[in-house]
């Protein structure tokens, strides 16, 4: 039971960076387009009108407390209604990505502005500019300097949180090393493969942002 | 959009008597594995600010490697792998006689991931009450493990109580990846139910309440403790 | 020039300022002065609509700045206002600081702007820092940059909100004297600070401010020769006792 075959990795190799790929996909969409959504519900959320900002808070409000699986499971039966014919695991899980991330992105983002300190704006108001050229100008600028390592933090969660398309059985990495595992009787390898691969990606990422932040204080 | 939404299938058993015992599952799991987070990440977060480098390294390590695999795959390490990699009578014990096996795998499992980060939570909590109050304690002729011990420590932990709600927030959340291990949890159940009624919307917008209500009852309450005996307290003092 | 009636604000239940009126005629340097919290920051943030007010009215150059219609912007834009902190973009060089609102607002080409802003910096003695970023200056170069983006609008008038009260006092001077060449050549200013010596000097009038309400309005020499109430007196004796 413990002699362990490592040549099942070697073998399923083009299949895994199959997987990989899927992976890489929903993170590129799921930061893209949820860092997109983020700002706007961040700048809705930080309307003087209640009836811009209520829903935003709401929005993130309800995606904040909600498992993603729970998300995924929602939008797996939803688009295909709302579009009105099947779409496939991968459509609907890009919309869950998109809109879960989103409200994550826009907290994020929302930090960043209000960490510009509020003479800032004050100053820039005082010689004459509009409130979307403060915004434009001063305050997103400095913001976004505030803002990258979380950022780029939150890039890691999602490439973590992407390993749960699995419920949807939609083949990303994980999910075909799973595949693999049950199919050729090897979990421990597989699984053991997953871990060490996400690792490396995720602590090497980590230590990079880590690295770019002391830079940066300097 | 074309669906026949029938609210009134959630209130037929079994599936009603389904979505408590999920809410049940789901609150065991997560209260569960937060009792672990919370005494292994407090251990490591402490160890991670000693002056011993190699207690500090220990720490380090488990915080790394468990912060960095996402859940899921921890999940399953402990589940399908851990147990092959035990001497032989002990794995087989493992998968045999333990009692509820899923359920002391889900808080094993989501509690080192949550402890990874609660240990983070504590680190950062400790140091920077440190950079303020270090200098000062050790002015006042204190030693290092003694400012640590009678300054450091205490005003650290009441720091990170917003922090470590969230986390545990998180961990309510987390709690539904043991559903792949099969723990029929609120989020299974609701799954459940859209297998056997094709009513699965109603069950998920149930379920999504659910988690809402739990998160802002958890935020609330916290916010009442933390007035009345945590670092609230103090920053009104301050201010 | 700024007119100032009946002035009510408060922050939820803290009444800031209750009842204030007062003016700024053209040309004129009035300095406000008064212990902390006695409203005077707020006054001057009122005078250009930075901070709304809840009762009264301000003109500024005949134009109403409580009025709903009033174009705002347009109207700050010819009110220069420099503050406690400076408040210099952290990602832009001293150069860019000073011409970013003529390009935005005035619509003024970058060259244009720009050396208008090198001749701005030169008048406020900083020739040889035009691509220093703010944190590259001390406090005082800072606060003269922060001068020469509020004069770069060509304003009508000019605010001061505690300019010197963030400065390591070796740095007080040189930022005063290029307040005082300003009132020199005549610009209407009103001036929130604690430098009594500054009012002796360059004032018209003071205003003494306590509690949120106007104490005194008086001509300089009157104020403090001979203030009027308890409370200035008293002001007068702690700041001018060191």
């Amino acid at each position: 039971m413990n002699d362990f075959d490592w040549g099942v990795i070697a073998r399923s190799w083009p299949f895994l960076a199959e997987g990989m790929a899927l992976s890489a996909l929903l993170v590129v969409v799921s930061t893209a387009g949820g860092i997109l959504l983020g700002l706007g519900l961040a700048l809705m959320r930080r309307s003087d009108h209640a009836f811009i900002a209520g829903p935003a808070t709401v929005y993130v409000t309800v995606m904040r407390s909600v498992p993603l699986i729970l998300v995924l499971f929602w939008f797996y039966f939803l688009v295909p209604l709302v579009i009105g014919r099947p779409v496939g695991a991968l459509a609907s899980a890009l919309v869950a990505f998109v809109l879960f991330e989103a409200a994550f992105y826009c907290e994020i983002i929302r930090a960043g502005i209000n960490s510009v300190r509020a003479g800032q704006t004050e100053a820039a108001l005082a010689t004459g500019m509009r409130r979307s050229q403060v915004m434009r100008l001063i305050i997103m600028p400095q913001g976004l300097r505030a803002m990258t390592p979380l950022l780029f933090n939150q890039v890691i969660i999602v490439f973590q949180d992407t390993s749960l398309v699995y419920v949807v059985a939609l083949r990303d990495f994980m999910t075909t090393a799973s595949v693999v595992a049950s199919r050729d009787g090897r979990p421990t390898e597989m699984y053991t493969l997953v871990a060490v691969v996400y690792l490396a990606i995720c602590f090497s990422l980590s230590k990079a942002i880590e690295l770019y932040g002391k830079g940066r204080a300097r | 959009m074309n669906y026949n939404w029938d609210w009134g299938v959630l209130l037929q058993q079994p599936y009603w008597g389904w979505l408590w015992s999920g809410l049940g599952w789901t609150l065991l799991i997560s209260l569960g594995s937060w009792v672990i987070a919370l005494s292994v990440g407090i251990s490591a977060g402490i160890a991670r600010c000693m002056p011993n480098r190699a207690i500090q390294i220990v720490a380090s390590v488990y915080i790394e490697v468990f912060r960095n695999i996402p859940p899921l795959v921890q999940l399953f390490l402990w589940y399908f792998v851990f147990p092959e990699l035990l001497p032989d009578a002990l794995g087989l014990w493992i998968k045999r006689d333990l009692p509820n096996p899923e359920y002391v795998t889900a808080i094993v499992g989501l509690g080192l991931f949550a402890g990874a980060r609660v240990a983070e939570q504590i680190r950062a909590g400790i140091a920077a009450v440190g950079i303020h109050l270090l200098p000062a304690a050790l002015a006042t002729g204190l030693r290092p493990l003694q400012a640590f011990r009678l300054i450091l420590l205490p005003l650290g932990l009441r720091a990170v109580f917003g922090p470590l709600t969230s986390e545990f927030l998180i961990t309510v959340k987390m709690s539904s990846i043991s559903l792949t291990i099969g723990m029929l949890e609120l989020t299974a159940q609701s799954r459940h139910i859209e297998n056997y009624t094709f009513h699965g919307l109603e069950a998920f917008a149930v379920a999504t309440v659910v988690y809402l209500l739990l998160g802002l009852s958890v935020t609330g309450l916290m916010r009442v403790i933390d007035r009345r005996f945590g670092a609230a307290k103090y920053r009104r003092a301050s201010s | 020039m700024i007119v100032l009636n009946d002035i009510h604000k408060s922050y939820g239940r803290t009444q800031v300022l209750r009842g204030c009126t007062a003016a700024v005629k053209l040309g004129e340097v009035v300095v406000v002065c008064g212990p902390s919290g006695s409203g005077k920051s707020t006054l001057i943030k009122c005078v250009n609509g930075l901070v709304p007010i809840d009762r009264g009215s301000i003109t500024v150059d005949g134009v109403s700045v409580t009025d709903k219609h009033t174009d705002l912007p347009a109207l700050r834009a010819q009110i220069g206002m420099v503050f406690q902190n400076f408040e210099l973009y952290p990602h832009m060089t001293a150069l860019q600081n000073v011409s970013l609102a003529q390009i935005h607002v005035l619509k003024r080409s970058r060259a244009e702007a720009d050396a208008r802003s090198e001749q701005l910096l030169a008048r406020v003695g900083l020739s040889s820092k035009l691509s220093s970023r703010p944190d590259q200056l001390s406090g005082g170069q800072q606060q003269r940059v922060s001068i020469a983006r509020a004069l770069s609008m060509d304003p009508k008038a000019m605010l001061f909100d505690e300019p010197t009260s963030a400065l390591d006092p070796e740095m007080v001077n040189e930022v005063l004297e290029v307040m005082q060449a300003l009132a020199l050549d005549g610009m209407t200013m009103m001036v929130v600070t604690h430098e009594m010596g500054f009012a002796q000097r360059v004032a018209e009038r003071v205003l003494f401010m306590d509690g949120g309400e106007i104490l005194e309005d008086s001509p300089k020499s009157q104020f403090f020769a001979n203030p009027s109430t308890e409370r200035a007196r008293q002001f007068l004796t702690k700041v001018l006792s060191h």
